[in-house]
């Protein structure tokens, strides 16, 4: 069982999204228990495979025991693996989360919501520690397709906004399978350790920059990283409220952290060509960090506010691959685990306010710190990490970020995250404002009146949100908290991982 | 340094225990009874204070205490370290915290404030980010409890809630947050350049890091913070709007722990990290102390023309913070020393004052001075330590502020720079000019201790229920919680005057630390 | 000069049609206003993509990748494992269609229309 715990990974969610789909039609609770199950396993089994990959190196696993590069390989070091226990804990918590949103359904939507949510889950996890390049497609596709199911759940505007998501998606996922066409023309092999090895004589070649440019475009879309992030404020808002927490968490990060792999590992940073791309991503992220926060500034909608601050948590990202030294990159890892947990969390307050009171817009939500304390400590704690305040998550990846460009010389880089955090503050400052000081609105007036929730604490929400919530909003602190240990084995690992 | 190196939790606990006391406010909340509540605040500040001053002795025998509680970030740890710089602030604050919660508690009471819970709660995390940044070892310890320090006040700033208070909160986060993201930038470009960040006596940058426009920069963006904290002209605008708190906010964090850790910071800059030497090569340090100069006097003379007590108090700490910065940026060991004895006098007699004025309005709803007419001929004990204050403030002998004055002097009239000294003098007798007519309105003979309705002009008192035409139902002419406290703190502050080493051996720290950060400079 | 013409559209000329027809499907699904036929464009894409994975795999003079006897050359037989790709990639671009259908026909059933400008408009009322 012990050494056939990678597979497990993506197995477990795969085997419970169809699962879910034959006990939802007994008895539909078992859809959701089978998908918790599943996602749990996957945790547990991804929690032990990080272990071992921190304890003896990358773990590597041949499916069928066809030995790369003939068979399709996972492999596993401890930078995937964190990525991995990051998406496979998220999941969970989301799946845990929206029992209570999809109890009155009827089976077929309840089934077919959890079968969706697993398979997103498997897709992000294949993607996550696969070593295949066209593995990494099919699973990419498998976690969009689902996606866009989930989106499409969401009721209102959403399948709109999942179908435009879709069209966009596809164009994304094309151009990425066109790179990596490109690549298996110039040395015929799909494995990524195989093609790390085989790549090298190529890097001249006139036409590297096509393959280049694709997987960028690629990649770019999917992560919805500036000016490609057109689909993704529609698709995060109208997603889904019980799967909006995974969809803004972890969809947008898995295709960074596969553009890490491919730029940094694959593909060798220190060629010229990688390094122009690596530019242009930093640039267009830098563009993308201060247009999201602005635009975040001006939404009145509170999901949709996220969604455009993910647009500039993105940049973040992309601005450490860009600066590229271990510990930009290290910030750079670290914040998409803890922009991942934040930027969950705040999605999941985002969908227990609109659960109870059926409100979204941010200037309704006064005096909710009365009827909805947990809410609203999970909300501030993820909106000042978000700031990037210490001791939270996000202020350490800003650390690491700032260290590296600091090393690189890249100071425009560490004006831009500062200059990013005090917008950042504008506008979590303005929803912790309203929280705190404005008046209650009609909406939440009213349901103070006819519903006894004056007792703190009694009768907020369902006990599965709450916890689930309060989950992701204490992984927030922690990550911050336990950065260290974290950032030890990352730069410990990625001089290693990374092509040098 | 040859210091002995004790390896001990005892700082995080003193650190820790107001976090902790925090903690169980907000968990007991309402649910109990306010004075279950309460006691849990004064018994953290008790033991807070006792976990401070017990690492005293030790401290002043050259030893320090120091503890790592783990790693913030690869390779620096959350460390804290009993020098004897820090010492003295942590014995200021933790000492001043225990009056001003039990002076709290009469005055939230007396006033009937809503949200007391979070204001109990938030206090106390200023404490914990105050001692925090008082023992913090190295610059990115500093910035996390400098960060949760600006952040713990802004819920008290916006107290009541209402659109001033709002709009003093926002300006109160633009200038810290801004100024603490420069400070930040600071910081990486600090660990980037030099890879540490520790405080060193004397500093550990030296001039050759990079070049001297950079580091000039660098000198700046780490002071503003300070600056900004300590407010200091012309970054100083947050701190007479941030009087809309209530007033022991107005007095602990306004007069003591904000402010006075923002002259901290300056002093933590200039004496721990750039060093003296590299400060004066600079030119950095002739700049701050013009700056200080300047706001000594244009402070001055602004708290002249206000005529809410509160801003006028505000206006004439932004004038003493500037002792602290003047002292700092003179670079003699013995103005340094001026400067961290000035942050314990300027506090102790600041927050008399503060607390004297929060009584008076609680008495009487009087916030304006023009209002006052007669006050001091009903609460005579309170408008007589509100005089004793002025002329502390003012630099009389036989009150602290009158040592550290005359250490800032020296240190000026040492490094050759005499115009200081008549800067201090002019200071001086413009703080018993805006000080002496509040007393002097206050004793008048025209009105006797009528206390009438209170006046519609009056904007700090929101809670329009408690304001009931004269005495408040439950508080008494003579509520001990709110003359007890400005009178242990006068008393306090005669001793120190007298015996500037009495109890905690303030001033011996002050001159230890002046010591080793002049010693490798 | 016509030689060398000769020699780059015999080896590119496959690949220029190839991105002719992905960037052309790619302009369809920007500018058609009707969502059916911006789905037909993306499946246009798709092949685009799949013809390219296949004129990859295209050597001279090569036969089909089953082994024969006396060929023991690798060279001689054209590389299947693109082929192989492409089939799943047709499966995934299946399955990315049938979803795009289910999600139209609920567009469909919500606004009454598939014309963008049309939902456009009851979208807004």
């Amino acid at each position: 069982m012990r050494e056939n715990a990678p597979v497990c990974i993506v197995i477990l969610p795969l085997a419970a999204a169809l699962l879910s789909l034959c006990l939802g039609y007994v008895k539909k609770e078992a859809a959701g228990w089978a998908a918790i199950i599943g996602l749990g396993g996957a945790f547990l089994c991804s929690l032990q495979v990080f272990c071992q990959a921190v304890k003896t190196g990358e773990v590597s696993y041949y499916l069928g025991n066809w030995e790369p590069p003939y068979g399709i390989a996972f492999s596993i070091d401890p930078l995937s693996g964190l990525i991995a226990m990051m998406a496979a804990l998220l999941a969970l918590l989301s799946a845990i989360y929206a029992l209570s949103f999809v109890k009155e359904e009827g089976w077929v939507r309840y089934a077919g919501f959890y079968a969706l949510l697993s398979l997103l889950a498997a897709g992000l996890l294949g993607m996550t520690i696969t070593g295949d390049v066209f593995n990494l497609y099919v699973f990419l596709e498998i976690a969009s397709l689902a996606g866009y199911g989930l989106i499409g759940f969401g009721g209102g505007k959403s399948a709109l906004a999942s179908f435009r998501y879709l069209l966009i998606g596809t164009i994304g996922a094309s151009f990425y399978l066109l790179g990596i066409g490109y690549l298996f023309a110039f040395t015929g092999t799909l494995n990524m350790a195989d093609l790390s090895e085989r790549m090298s004589p190529f890097f001249e070649n006139t036409f590297m920059w096509l393959p280049m440019a694709m997987i960028l475009i690629g990649f770019g879309i999917k992560m919805a990283l500036f000016p490609m992030h057109g689909w993704q404020p529609d698709a995060y808002s109208y997603a889904h409220p019980g799967a909006a927490g995974l969809i803004a968490g972890v969809m947008a990060k898995i295709p960074a952290y596969a553009m890490l792999r491919f730029f940094f590992c694959i593909l060798d940073p220190h060629v010229p060509s990688v390094q122009m791309a690596m530019n242009l991503a930093g640039i267009a992220a830098a563009a993308g960090i201060i247009f999201g926060s602005v635009m975040a500034i001006a939404q009145k909608d509170f999901r949709r506010m996220l969604a455009y601050s993910s647009v500039a948590q993105v940049g973040y990202i992309v601005v450490g691959f860009s600066i590229g030294n271990p510990l930009a990159l290290t910030g750079a890892v670290l914040h998409i685990v803890g922009h991942g947990f934040m930027k969950s969390s705040l999605f999941m307050t985002a969908g227990a306010i609109r659960y109870r009171y059926g409100i979204v817009l941010y200037e309704n939500f006064g005096q909710l710190y009365r009827r909805m304390p947990v809410t609203t400590a999970v909300l501030v704690l993820s909106g000042l990490s978000m700031i990037g305040v210490p001791p939270t998550a996000g202020f350490f990846s800003k650390w690491y970020l700032g260290l590296g460009a600091a090393e690189a010389g890249e100071w425009i880089y560490i004006l831009l995250l500062l200059v990013s955090s005090l917008l950042n503050a504008v506008y979590f400052f303005r929803v912790f404002e309203t929280i705190f000081m404005q008046q209650p609105s009609s909406f939440t007036q009213k349901e103070a009146d006819d519903c006894s929730a004056n007792k703190p604490g009694g009768k907020e929400l369902p006990l599965t949100m709450l916890f689930s919530m309060g989950a992701a909003g204490l992984l927030v602190l922690v990550t911050g908290l336990c950065n260290q240990p974290m950032a030890q084995i990352l730069l410990s690992s990625l001089p290693e991982v990374i092509h040098s | 340094m040859s210091e002995e190196v004790i390896i001990s939790m005892r700082p995080f606990a003193a650190a820790g225990i107001s976090l902790l006391g925090a903690l169980v406010i907000i968990c007991f909340g309402n649910r109990v009874a306010p004075n279950v509540r309460e006691s849990w605040s004064v018994l953290a500040a008790l033991g807070k204070g006792m976990l401070v001053f017990s690492m005293v002795p030790a401290v002043l025998s050259g030893k320090v205490y120091q503890a790592t509680l783990f790693q913030v970030a690869e390779g620096i740890g959350l460390t804290l370290r009993t020098d004897p710089a820090g010492m003295v602030f942590a014995c200021l604050a933790s000492f001043l915290w225990i009056l001003t919660t039990v002076y709290s508690i009469g005055y939230m009471r007396g006033h009937r404030e809503k949200n007391q819970t979070g204001y109990y709660a938030c206090f106390a995390l200023c404490l914990c980010a105050t001692i925090g940044i008082s023992f913090a070892a190295n610059l990115a310890t500093f910035f996390v409890f400098f960060e949760m320090l600006t952040l713990a006040t802004y819920p008290l700033v916006v107290h009541y809630r209402d659109g001033e208070s709002r709009r003093a909160g926002r300006k109160y986060l633009a200038y810290t947050l801004i100024s603490g993201q420069v400070m930040l930038f600071g910081i990486l470009c600090i660990y980037a350049l030099t890879g540490r960040g520790d405080f060193t006596p004397g500093g550990f940058l030296s001039g050759g890091t990079a070049p001297s426009w950079a580091m000039e920069g660098l000198f700046a963006a780490m002071i503003l913070a300070g600056a900004v904290k300590a407010g200091i002209m012309p970054v100083h605008g947050w701190l007479p709007d941030a009087m809309v708190a209530p007033t022991p906010v107005s007095a602990l964090l306004h007069a003591v722990a904000v402010v006075k850790a923002g002259g901290f910071c300056i002093i933590r800059m200039v004496g721990y990290v750039f060093g003296p030497a590299l400060s004066a090569r600079l030119a950095a340090d002739t700049l701050l102390a013009l700056l200080a100069a300047a706001t000594i006097l244009a402070a001055s003379l602004i708290a002249m023309r206000q005529d809410h007590l509160k801003r006028r108090l505000a206006y004439s700490t932004i004038g003493q913070l500037s002792y602290v910065a003047l002292g700092a940026a003179l670079l003699a060991p013995v103005s340094m020393a001026g400067a961290l004895f000035h942050i314990v006098a300027h506090g102790l007699l600041k927050i008399t004052m503060f607390m004297c004025a929060g009584a008076v309005f609680v008495r009487t709803h009087k916030a304006y001075i023009s209002q006052m007419r007669g006050v001091g001929r009903s609460m005579p004990l309170v408008m007589g330590l509100f005089a004793v204050a002025s002329f502390g403030i003012a630099g009389m002998p036989f009150l602290p502020a009158f040592i550290s004055k005359l250490e800032i002097g020296l240190g000026a009239y040492e490094t050759g720079h005499p115009a200081y000294l008549a800067v201090l003098a002019a200071s001086s007798l413009l703080s018993l000019a805006y000080f002496l007519p509040v007393v002097w309105t206050a004793f008048s003979l025209e009105k006797t201790g009528e206390i009438e309705r209170e006046d519609k002009k009056d904007k700090t008192g929101e809670e329009e229920p408690a304001m009931q035409r004269g005495l408040f139902p439950g508080w008494d002419d003579t509520d001990w919680r709110l003359v007890l406290p400005p009178l242990l703190t006068v008393s306090a502050a005669v001793i120190l005057g007298i015996w500037p080493n009495a109890g905690a051996g303030i001033f011996e720290l002050a001159a230890m630390a002046a010591k080793e950060m002049g010693a490798v400079g | 000069m016509i030689q060398t013409i000769n020699v780059i559209l015999a080896d590119y000329l496959i690949y220029m049609l190839i991105f002719a027809l992905f960037f052309l499907s790619i302009l369809g699904i920007m500018i058609c206003g009707n969502y059916i036929k911006k789905l037909i464009c993306m499946n246009i894409m798709q092949v685009a993509v799949i013809f390219f994975f296949l004129c990859t795999a295209q050597e001279e003079d090569a036969t089909i990748p089953i082994l024969e006897e006396g060929i023991a050359n690798p060279a001689l037989y054209v590389n299947p494992l693109p082929h192989a790709l492409m089939l799943t990639a047709i499966v995934v671009s299946l399955g990315t269609t049938g979803v795009a259908i289910a999600l139209l026909m609920h567009i469909k059933e919500t606004y009454g229309s598939v014309e963008e400008s049309e939902i456009l408009r009851r979208s807004d009322r």
